[in-house]
């Protein structure tokens, strides 16, 4: 493994880390979505470094490229940038406490890790990913099982995105619009916050 | 590099863990959980360079149901505030019995 | 069917019990109308679930149904209302509601058709008994014949088919159920009538019915247990039928919890049969009592526990007190299940489970001693009663003891040939008892005087107004007295002549109860039961003088309107009147010269034979004696003795009572002392019950259990109902509906998770 690669792998780990930690302690979401989109990036390339290009390719798709744009798109829209919404954190000591949980838990992994020992009969010989990415490209070895072995799970999870489209559509609508434009009378469909409000 | 990976994900996951616990701003709670399920997807590509590509395949049904919980989300996201006019989730306890 | 039988067959085979037929030739009644013999229960059942669809139908209909459905007071009983004790009853202002009640309802509005559908299926089951029955005498089998229906309980060892037997004894015991039953059914059409419960009366009559054959019927004790409690139930509602009244209510509760005494006997004892024998069936506790020696202490234990069972089924010391009080219930009920059959069912599973009991002959002795007791016992107490149904409660007492006496005694058949007698002569003299019952009630009806029917010294000089219940009623009497040629007579003598040949010399004489030896016991038993025959016998003309002789005291306004009762009702009375004068017949002892005799011995041979010669003799003990040959010359001596008691009896009882003496029950009575006295409250026996079980029990519960106990449980229970109270009011501060304060316990909780396993070596 050349010193290239460790280094580029570090500095790509460090540079999630250091990003994340920016993310959380920013005040305005909009800079909090921009270090986010950076820790994506870097994670991206981790994801390649990790010899699992196509999912690194998808990773700066569709988390950098497609799900923080429209949480930009969200924020901007509700105009949260602006410093009446700017919600400051709950104060010292939450930090402190989820911080401490946050070390120990990190220190029990530290002390832990190093015993962990890899299930021998399962492992695939050393460089197998490579390999296989060698001879059928990126996409192939990971499509395979995706169509095949976990179909069902594939398809299930289309009908989840359908029906994820559908509930966003239903609660981002004002109260008593009709879809379709069917218009007239309000209220015969109860509005996402109508429910939120009165709990019904 | 998959140790290293295993440790990079477990100190992002924590990260995410500390925004849920510390923001208040519905949005960047968000987010966290969203950087949280990064740190995982980083735990599965580290694991499918010793067992294989099932790893990867897992990943990307993480990212569609990390798609479909933004745009739900979100657009409760929406609701809440064109009524409340803040995302301050200390402002919305709903959920009191 | 035919399968079936062949597995069942096939399994007493396996279970080494196999006097069915195996492989070979079938059992001779084998495609006989035997085969028919789940019709004889299910028939009375028919007629249950018609009878019961027409009383819910006709309470739940406006208009004249069954009282509770109407919810006014239910004595409605028009024509017989007045059956309660007879102290401190009569007069009181509610029997003027009761009559009252009487005019506003009239007949049920199904009456119709339950006065077809209840008698009708007990003429089809005792036409299709006759019918078996008369198969059974020209196939003469010498081994029950047994229908396996279904596998009732199969657990493990413990094989329970739903199957019934068919033999000599339980044939015996359908003749009578069936037809006597019938009988007395005809009879409650003239009875009820005007009964506004009257669908719900015939109801539980077929109801009774069927689990009494189910009982009978029974190839297993389960079984028969299950018609045991069926019956039990039938009798407390029964007895309770007027249950407005809380006398009759309590009177079936009082009923039903002695029998509960008596049933957890039988349980035991069914329990200790199977841990010890590994089967139920009766086939199988036959063969596998061969290989048991007489005497082991666990058939002994067993049988005793049996005989709990049977003494409190069949009225005996010291479960008896029911009885009396079931009077309760309307006269037909007394007569059909509180004389004839029910109260028999201890008789007969002493004999069904003869096999045990002739292996163990401290607990027969015991039976004897059990029996003759309450022979004497409660023929004395009949002798002061004032209550008409109440003597004949306590004569009934009296002659199932005689059969206690028999059964014990080893002399099974005269232990049959009395039940069947007695339920003849008893049956109609509880009906002739309705009938003056009915008369009596019906004129004071007709004055709207409150005065009490039943009791006998409101009679008096009924024989002109009555002369068919008259002459039938004396005809019971001297059956019941055991004047000769009349039907108990035969069955009397046969018992008293085996207890008296017993204690000459057999296995029972060899043996010894609580130290006294056998032969001495059974001599002085002989003598309780020529007391208790004596006794009888005066009781009885009593009965007969106070109710139909000397003057009417009735009242004068009343007597004019005394009649006898129509023909529905005597015409059963006349049937069971010749039955009580020839029965006797059925078995009629070789020194008559009357051919044949002994016809019923004979008929039971294959079931009781055995048991009877294991008793009779002494067989294998060496010194014993010889098994004594009958002598006619002492049997007929015994006879004459026997009869001269009887006859004494009732010439004491006329020579010494005075009709004349007696005053009706509005006027003030001469107070009665000493043994009278005593007498006249059935030696106070329900008081002493009263004080030694029921008061310590009820202050046990009260102050003791619902006091200290109830108290200690329910601070427990308040107490955890504080602790979970505060626990949820903890619980429900937690949620404080805030997300992130859930967000905080959940990674508390994975936190501690992780700690768990990270910390896991």
């Amino acid at each position: 493994m050349s010193l290239f690669y460790q280094f580029v792998f570090y500095v790509f780990g460090l540079v999630a880390v250091v990003s994340a930690c920016i993310f959380v302690t920013r005040k305005s979401p909009v800079a909090a979505a921009l270090w986010l989109v950076n820790v994506m990036f870097s994670l991206s390339a981790l994801y390649i470094l990790l010899d699992a290009q196509f999912i690194g390719a998808i990773q700066v798709l569709v988390y950098a490229g497609a799900i923080m744009v429209v949480f930009l798109f969200v924020i901007m829209l509700l105009n949260l940038g602006q410093p009446g919404q700017l919600v400051d954190t709950r104060g010292v000591l939450p930090w402190l406490g989820s911080g401490g949980v946050a070390i120990v838990v990190l220190a029990a992994v530290l002390v832990r890790l190093p015993r962990i020992e890899a299930v021998d009969a399962l492992q695939l010989p050393p460089e197998t990913l490579e390999v296989a990415t060698r001879a059928a490209g990126a996409v192939a070895p990971v499509a395979t099982p995706l169509f095949t072995t976990y179909l069902l799970a594939f398809e299930v999870t289309s009908v989840l995105l359908l029906v994820a489209v559908v509930g966003a559509v239903v609660l981002g609508r004002r109260r008593g619009e009709m879809m379709g434009g069917g218009g007239h009378g309000r209220g015969e469909l109860v509005g996402a916050d109508e429910v939120l409000v009165h709990g019904r | 590099m998959v140790a290293e990976s295993l440790f990079f994900s477990a100190v992002l996951f924590a990260v995410g863990v500390i925004g849920v616990l510390t923001r208040r701003n519905a949005i960047i709670i968000f987010m966290c959980v969203e950087l949280m399920l990064n740190a995982v997807n980083l735990s599965f590509i580290a694991f499918s360079r010793l067992y294989g590509f099932a790893g990867q395949v897992f990943v990307i049904f993480v990212m569609t149901v990390a798609a479909a919980e933004a745009a739900v989300g979100l657009a409760i996201i929406i609701a809440i505030f064109r009524h409340r006019q803040t995302v301050n989730m200390t402002a919305i306890n709903l959920l009191k019995g | 069917m035919l399968l079936e039988t062949v597995h069942g067959a096939a399994r007493a085979a396996i279970q080494g019990a196999a006097p069915v037929a195996v492989g070979g030739a079938p059992h001779p009644l084998q495609g006989t109308v035997a085969q028919w013999m789940w019709a004889l229960p299910l028939l009375p059942l028919l007629g249950f679930a018609l009878n019961g669809a027409l009383a819910v139908l006709g309470a739940a209909r406006i208009g004249p149904g069954d009282p509770s459905a109407e919810g006014h007071e239910a004595h409605a009983t028009p024509n017989v209302g007045n059956e309660r004790e007879p102290t401190g009853h009569a007069g009181d202002p509610e029997a003027g509601h009761l009559e009252g009640g009487a005019a506003q309802a009239g007949p049920h509005r199904f009456a119709a058709a339950a006065t077809v559908i209840g008698p009708l299926v007990l003429l089809a089951a005792f036409g299709l008994a006759v019918a078996i029955w008369a198969a059974m005498v020209q196939a003469a089998p010498s081994t029950p014949f047994i229908e396996h229906y279904f596998a009732w309980m199969p657990v493990g060892d413990l094989q329970i088919d739903a199957a019934f037997q068919l033999d000599q004894l339980s044939m015996t015991l359908v003749l009578v159920i069936t037809g006597v039953g019938a009988l007395i059914h005809i009879f409650s059409v003239g009875y009820m009538r005007q009964d506004p419960g009257y669908p719900r009366y015939f109801a539980y009559l077929n109801l009774f019915v069927f689990f009494m054959l189910v009982l009978v019927l029974g190839a297993n004790l389960p079984v028969t247990f299950v018609g045991w409690e069926g019956v039990g139930l039938c009798s407390y509602l029964l007895i309770g039928f007027w249950y407005s009244d809380r006398a009759n209510a309590d009177a079936g509760k009082k009923a039903f919890i002695a029998n509960r005494i008596g049933d957890f006997g039988f349980l035991i004892a069914m329990f200790l049969l199977f841990a010890n024998l590994g089967t139920l069936e009766y086939t199988g506790l036959a063969a596998a009592a061969q290989g048991i020696a007489p005497g082991t202490a666990v058939v002994t234990v067993t049988c005793l526990f049996l005989l709990l069972g049977c003494t409190g089924k069949s009225a005996q010391i010291p479960l008896y007190v029911w009885l009396p009080d079931a009077m309760a219930g309307p006269t037909p009920v007394s007569a059909l299940i509180h004389a004839a059959t029910m109260v028999t069912a201890g008789v007969y599973l002493v004999v069904r489970t003869s096999m045990l009991f002739a292996l163990a002959p401290g607990a027969s002795l015991t039976v004897c001693v059990i029996g003759a007791v309450t022979a004497l016992f409660a023929a004395t107490i009949g002798l002061k009663q004032w209550d008409i149904k109440k003597v004949l409660a306590y004569s009934t007492i009296s002659q199932l003891g005689f059969m206690f006496v028999a059964v014990g005694a080893g002399a099974y058949v005269a232990g049959i040939f009395h039940l069947v007698t007695h339920a003849f002569f008893k049956a109609l003299l509880f009906l002739g008892s309705g009938s003056v019952i009915y008369a009596m009630h019906a004129a004071y009806h007709e004055t709207h005087s409150h005065d009490d029917a039943q009791d006998m010294r409101n009679m008096g000089g009924l024989r002109t107004k009555m002369p068919v219940t008259w002459v039938l009623m004396w005809i019971a009497t001297l059956a019941i007295a055991g004047i000769p040629l009349f039907a108990g007579f035969f069955s009397k003598d046969e018992i008293l002549g085996t207890v008296f040949e017993r204690a000459r010399g057999s296995a029972l004489s060899e043996a010894s109860w609580l130290g006294i030896p056998g032969g001495p016991l059974l001599y002085a038993v002989y003598a309780i039961c020529l007391a208790a025959a004596f006794l009888t016998a005066i009781y009885m003309t009593r009965l007969m003088i106070y109710t139909f002789h000397g003057a009417n005291r009735t009242g004068e306004r009343e007597a004019a309107h005394l009649r006898e009762a129509p023909m529905v009702m005597t015409g059963p009375l006349i049937v069971l009147g010749a039955l009580s004068a020839v029965g006797g017949f059925l078995n009629d002892p070789a020194w008559l010269p009357i051919a044949p005799s002994d016809l019923l011995a004979r008929w039971l041979e294959p079931v009781t034979g055995r048991a009877t010669a294991m008793l009779a003799g002494a067989p294998g003990a060496p010194g014993a004696a010889a098994p004594t040959e009958a002598d006619p010359r002492l049997a007929a001596m015994l006879a004459g003795i026997a009869a001269a008691i009887a006859v004494l009896g009732i010439v004491v009882a006329v020579v010494r009572l005075k009709p004349g003496a007696l005053r009706p029950t509005r006027d003030p009575q001469p107070a009665v002392t000493g043994i009278e006295r005593v007498l006249e409250h059935k030696y106070y026996v329900d008081e002493a019950y009263d004080r030694v079980i029921i008061q310590p029990t009820v202050a046990l519960s009260r102050n003791v259990l619902w006091r200290g106990l109830d108290g200690l449980i329910d601070g427990i229970v308040n107490l955890s109902a504080h602790l979970w109270r505060w626990v949820g009011a903890a619980g429900s501060a937690l949620q404080t509906g805030e997300v992130g304060a859930y967000a905080w316990a959940l990674v508390v909780g994975a936190v501690i998770m992780l700690g768990a396993v990270a910390l896991r070596t």
